[in-house]
């Protein structure tokens, strides 16, 4: 059964997590299957409780499964590590140090033998890649959520991992950054092909970034009830898909998924 | 002409305009501390109480040679009163860097290692409560010398804030910091330098700071006790056997100086130091 050529990047098997909780068991992703192949930008969407984060912290590592298995190339995930290198919810950059140094850190660590002088160049370029050629040697606190999350997109993709892990990364912020920074991280990704997996809320941001839309069942013991491929010729204008007929189609698919078929039950 | 006029007259107006917008922080401080000494004089000569005066810090020759010469020195313990606190803050420097050492490695081992804190947190906390002035005779015993148990006095006095507080800092370093330590494989010894001290260390110098002045008070409660040492605490002792009040009321001025200037100092490190979060 060696099949190296066609081996998918990431492989989900009969993936579970189950929670032990005072009141009993609580199962909160149940029987997930799903491939990847390499280079392709998946976006995840479902209600909140739904397990998206329990399923990527399982891609990262930071999260063990109870049943099933991810397979990444297809050696089981057992513990974090910069191949699988994720954009944290909160940033997660360290404010005393300049955006710069933020990045050459994790170059540093990732990529020890690269003289001093390759590093610097991988950290100002990736950080140019993100518009802050100009920003990058304030300090964190000076800068912007916008501009926090670009720095932490460009160390994400400085270390070149195989798999990026976004965690609703522009939920925080106002309209215009946010279609500013999809549109950037569209163009890096068209430039370094990492796969990408990326959990999000917004219909509209899965259907200009993805190639698939996976979209979760609710919880408990949430599953994927539906993967929505999303076809729009690359590199993407968000004019011109949002006047192709099909993006509405796609639309109204997703939110009837959402809406109708597993609408969020608020009794709880 | 009129278009030249702005600058001088605004130059004469700047002491003045000066005064008008800071005078509202410096009269009532001027005035609460003059307040003070009028009471106190007149309680003192009214004859309200033993207690001398200020102004018997001028009137008795001897307090008024300590007070004008604080720097002489005729060998043995009488010394002026700049190489009785040199003495003093000797001692609270050994102590306190000692603590400071022992604190903060302890507070981190404690901070990142749930068991260990689980089985020394209770003690820390019962230690911290006993008094700089209980420590004495323990530290007599063990030491059997002044020097070391004086030095010990200030040690075990100052360790506990600083230990305790480095402690919360190490605990207080968010999650996120952690898993990008995890993603990155970063090491030991990066995070340990770019991750944990850097996060803890306004904690740590929270408890330095505490702590300053809690070696400061130690240190003449420790000297009070050990008889026959240069320093400002014995010196008092001494003063009070020989029923010298107004060379006590000196020496207080000098300790309250004193602790106030080393309290200064380190709110001016920590304001320097600290990262800008």
């Amino acid at each position: 059964m060696i099949t190296t050529a066609t081996q998918p990047l990431l492989r989900f098997e009969g993936l579970g997590k189950v929670y032990p909780t005072p009141t009993g068991p609580y199962p909160v992703l149940d029987n997930i299957n799903l491939q990847v192949e390499q280079g392709e930008f998946i976006c995840v969407i479902g209600h909140s409780g739904c397990g998206k984060s329990t399923l990527l912290n399982m891609v990262s590592g930071f999260s063990t499964p109870t049943a099933g298995q991810v397979l990444l190339n297809g050696r089981p995930i057992e513990k974090p590590g910069p191949d699988r290198m994720v954009v944290f919810q909160g940033y997660a950059l360290l404010p005393w140090m300049t955006a710069y140094e933020n990045v050459y850190l994790a170059i540093d660590e990732v990529k020890p033998d690269l003289s001093s002088r390759e590093k610097r160049e991988i950290a100002v370029d990736h950080l140019a890649m993100v518009g802050l050629e100009k920003a990058m040697d304030k300090r964190i606190p000076q800068l912007s959520g916008g501009m926090k999350q670009r720095v932490a997109i460009a160390r994400a993709l400085a270390i070149r991992p195989e798999v990026l892990i976004l965690d609703e990364p522009f939920g925080a912020l106002d309209a215009i950054t946010k279609e500013e920074l999809q549109e950037e991280l569209l163009q890096i990704w068209n430039t370094q092909k990492c796969t990408v997996l990326m959990i999000t809320h917004d219909i509209d941001e899965a259907l200009f970034l993805a190639d698939r839309l996976v979209m979760m069942t609710n919880g408990p013991a949430a599953s994927i009830g539906e993967v929505m491929p999303i076809d729009f010729p690359r590199p993407r204008n968000r004019e011109d898909i949002m006047e192709d007929p099909k993006y509405y189609e796609l639309r109204n698919t997703a939110l009837d998924f959402l809406y109708n078929r597993f609408a969020h039950d608020d009794v709880e | 002409m009129t278009t030249t006029s702005p600058n001088p007259t605004s130059n004469a107006a700047g002491p003045l305009l000066w005064w008008k917008r800071n005078r509202k922080l410096i009269l009532p401080p001027l005035f609460g501390i003059a307040g003070f000494l009028l009471a106190w004089q007149l309680s003192a000569s009214l004859g309200l109480t033993r207690l001398p005066g200020p102004l018997s810090l001028f009137t008795e020759q001897r307090t008024r040679e300590l007070l004008l010469y604080p720097f002489y020195d005729r060998g043995g313990l009488d010394k002026g009163l700049f190489w009785q606190t040199m003495a003093s803050l000797g001692r609270v420097a050994q102590g306190y860097f000692l603590a400071a050492v022992v604190g903060i490695s302890a507070g981190i081992a404690v901070g990142l290692n749930k068991t260990l804190n689980r089985a020394f947190d209770p003690l820390f906390q019962f230690l911290r409560m006993v008094a700089p002035l209980a420590w004495v005779p323990i530290a007599l015993v063990i030491f059997q010398k002044n020097q070391p148990a004086a030095i010990f006095v200030i040690f075990i006095t100052a360790v506990w804030p600083i230990l305790i507080n480095t402690a919360e800092g190490v605990r207080q370093i968010p999650q996120d910091y952690h898993n990008v330590a995890l993603v990155l494989q970063m090491s030991k010894k990066t995070f340990f330098t770019k991750v944990l001290i850097p996060s803890a260390l306004p904690y740590i110098f929270t408890g330095l700071r505490i702590s300053i002045g809690l070696a400061w008070l130690a240190i003449i409660a420790a000297e009070i006790v050990m008889s026959g040492i240069v320093g400002i605490g014995f010196f008092i002792w001494d003063a009070y056997q020989q029923n010298y009040v107004s060379d006590i009321v000196l020496a207080v001025i000098w300790i309250g100086g004193i602790g106030l200037l080393l309290d200064r100092l380190m709110a001016w490190i920590q304001s320097r130091i600290s990262p800008g979060q």
